[in-house]
């Protein structure tokens, strides 16, 4: 039983069959990453794992508990973060408000009415704030307008912001999307590190085949909409049916 | 101070210093002189001052945090004011009942009007609050007129029970509002030379009000709360999938943006106790909408110097008629003091809103921070002034 179980997953858009019959076992403390070629319906799934989307059919479960029809913030408090392509972070706040955060969401939950006591009353969350920030190597930028930084220091933001509430499972939606080499093998060290020093578990999508089969220990192969092939990664690089689906019939 | 940092301790003190020496300030020139009709010291319009600056700090506690623009708070307010004079009519002349009354039902108010418009974000949540606001003035100016008297306006008589006081005075007329016995009406006159400052119980008690709900913004604006409003205007995709749930948050803002205004319309009850629909019309919403601008959204200060600057030009701007143009300019030729007159003319007296556009037009085409921004930008030229001195710079701590 892995903690995150996809059981005959099914969506439509009006005729378009976007994913059909996908079933998929998330071990826990693994990393485990959805391949597949653009159109295949890696995001639609991750987007049925997080409330944005509701299946047409199936179920998904996370910890023996179903996640359909809850809401983003619900499946959050569950213990599911979501790391997004394009960094989403509160661009109007600084770097240490972004952290505060979800800290603040970790503690008090979805909704509390903290009108009259001071941020910088919470010694305990800022110094896990801090102690965050450090580890991602943003100490010195903590008081920084977060919207003009660098792309990849917002990813590195975004993914402490996720990490800082000790979250069960870490969605990644191609973190490297668009990201030159030497950022791209940071975010690879970044998840490695963050991989052998947490009870974490880590679901990614993503393109580059590079960051895949640094970080996988399972892979899973989407092609049009459902499950092709689920192996280690050592026996899907030749896996005929995977080169099948990359480079498709024709050739 | 009061579980303020430094820099807010400062801030409360400098508004506590200016509104209670207000009298003063705004009464710099002496009686007779010709400019002593720029004189705004004069107690109504010093309340106006502080009253609609507590409109416009609730009002920037939901615009300049979440980013949320409310076209419709002037129905708070009126519902304040309502509610007010329904407290003097019925209860006592007493303001501290009437003014609770006005916070609450307007606090329900924006509670029934928020959970709805705040299904929508945008644009459409702006027409759906304009829509209730307008709603609410055409109730209260022709279907609801057994509770507000229509178009004459909720006005008290002589024989409204006032069960905890009376009905009339001794001598027949109709009590005035007082908190504990002092009349908001009584004032103190302070001659020094050709100089008169007017001390008046009501705007004090509107200014310790004014004070004490500037301080509770400041509280929320430094409370998590604050700073989840503020995430919320950031990105609500990212809030959402942190854990947190904004509708919760935004309608809590609302709801206290509504209480602000509606003490803000209770205080106006309380100065003058009576209440027409005209409060509540759009214009009276897209007056703080522009006070909130002009002065700078999202900043603490902000929203109370918009509303002081339009509140002064809407009172002393209107004042300056062709005879008062004539009488500046007679010193010039006929012909080029009429000429300066005409041209000057549309931009006063009753043109007073084409000065008050080409202002507005100006500050956010220049000044996007409003009026804030600027007087930042002006400290620190100043600054910068002061650096290249070498000797002040060492002195200087660093920022």
């Amino acid at each position: 039983m892995g903690i995150l179980e996809v059981k005959d997953v099914g969506k439509r858009f009006g005729g378009l069959k976007a994913l059909s019959d996908v079933n998929l076992s998330v071990a826990e403390n693994t990393c485990h990453a959805i391949i597949g070629p653009n159109g295949a319906g890696k995001s639609t799934l991750l987007n049925c794992l997080v409330g944005k989307l509701i299946p047409d059919t199936g179920s998904v479960m996370f910890q023996g508990q179903s996640v359909l029809g809850r809401s983003p913030h619900e499946i959050n408090q569950m213990g599911i973060s979501r790391v997004f392509q394009t960094p989403e972070i509160f661009g109007d706040l600084t770097v240490f408000e972004n952290m505060m955060i979800p800290l603040f969401a970790k503690r008090d939950g979805a909704y509390r009415l903290h009108a009259i006591e001071s941020v910088m009353n919470e010694k305990s969350l800022i110094e896990e704030a801090e102690k965050m920030l450090e580890e991602v190597n943003m100490l010195d930028k903590r008081h920084m307008h977060s919207a003009s930084m660098s792309r990849g220091d917002k990813r590195r933001l975004e993914m402490a912001m996720c990490l800082v509430q000790s979250p069960k499972l870490l969605l990644l939606d191609e973190p490297t999307a668009g990201m030159a080499r030497a950022d791209t093998n940071n975010t690879i060290d970044l998840l490695k590190q963050i991989k052998d020093e947490r009870d974490i578990t880590i679901a990614i999508i993503e393109h580059d085949m590079h960051v895949v089969f640094s970080l996988a220990d399972r892979i899973t192969v989407l092609a049009q909409g459902t499950p092709l092939v689920e192996d280690a990664p050592e026996n899907i690089k030749g896996h005929p049916k995977v080169q099948e689906a990359y480079l498709g019939e024709a050739h | 101070m009061f579980g303020l940092d430094k820099k807010d301790s400062t801030l409360l003190l400098i508004v506590a210093l200016l509104t209670m020496l207000a009298p003063f300030i705004f009464n710099p020139f002496p009686t007779d002189s010709g400019l002593a009709q720029f004189n705004a010291g004069y107690p109504d319009l010093m309340q106006r001052f502080v009253i609609f600056g507590i409109f416009a700090i609730g009002f920037n506690i939901l615009f300049g945090l979440t980013g949320y623009l409310s076209f419709g708070h002037a129905a708070f307010l009126g519902v304040g004011s309502y509610s007010a004079v329904w407290m003097f009519k019925l209860l006592s002349m007493n303001i501290v009942p009437a003014i609770l009354l006005s916070v609450v039902i307007a606090g329900l108010f924006a509670l029934v009007i928020g959970f709805v418009s705040l299904r929508r974000t945008g644009i459409y949540f702006s027409i759906l609050t304009l829509a209730f606001a307008q709603m609410s003035f055409a109730l209260a100016y022709s279907v609801l007129t057994p509770l507000t008297n229509g178009e004459t306006g909720l006005q008290l008589t002589l024989d409204d029970p006032r069960i905890l006081g009376s009905s009339a005075t001794a001598d027949g007329s109709i009590p005035v509002t007082n908190l504990f016995g002092l009349e908001m009406r009584s004032a103190y006159d302070l001659v020094i030379g050709p100089w008169s400052f007017t001390f008046s119980a009501g705007y004090y008690v509107c200014a310790i009000v004014m004070l004490l709900s500037f301080y509770l913004a400041i509280r929320i604006f430094r409370s998590p709360f604050g700073m989840m409003l503020r995430a919320i205007k950031s990105n609500q995709q990212r809030l959402n999938y942190t854990g947190l749930n904004p509708k919760p948050y935004t309608l809590a803002a609302f709801v206290i943006s509504g209480m602000y205004a509606g003490l803000a319309g209770g205080l106006m009850a309380a100065m003058d106790p009576l209440a027409g629909a005209e409060r509540m019309q759009w214009t009276a919403s897209g007056e703080v909408v522009l006070m909130t601008i002009l002065g700078g959204a999202g900043t603490l200060i902000g929203p109370v110097l918009g509303a002081g600057a339009i509140k002064y030009m809407e009172n002393i701007f209107s004042k300056i008629n062709d005879n008062v143009l004539h009488g500046w300019f007679a010193f010039l030729p006929d012909g080029i003091e009429d000429a300066i007159v005409f041209i000057i003319h549309p931009f006063v007296g009753k043109g007073w809103h084409l000065t008050l556009g080409i202002i507005f037009m100006l500050v956010v085409t220049f000044l996007p921070g409003g009026l804030v921004e600027g007087g930042q930008r002006i400290a620190r030229l100043f600054n910068r002034k002061k650096a290249d001195d070498p000797k002040s710079a060492s002195t200087e701590p660093a920022e």
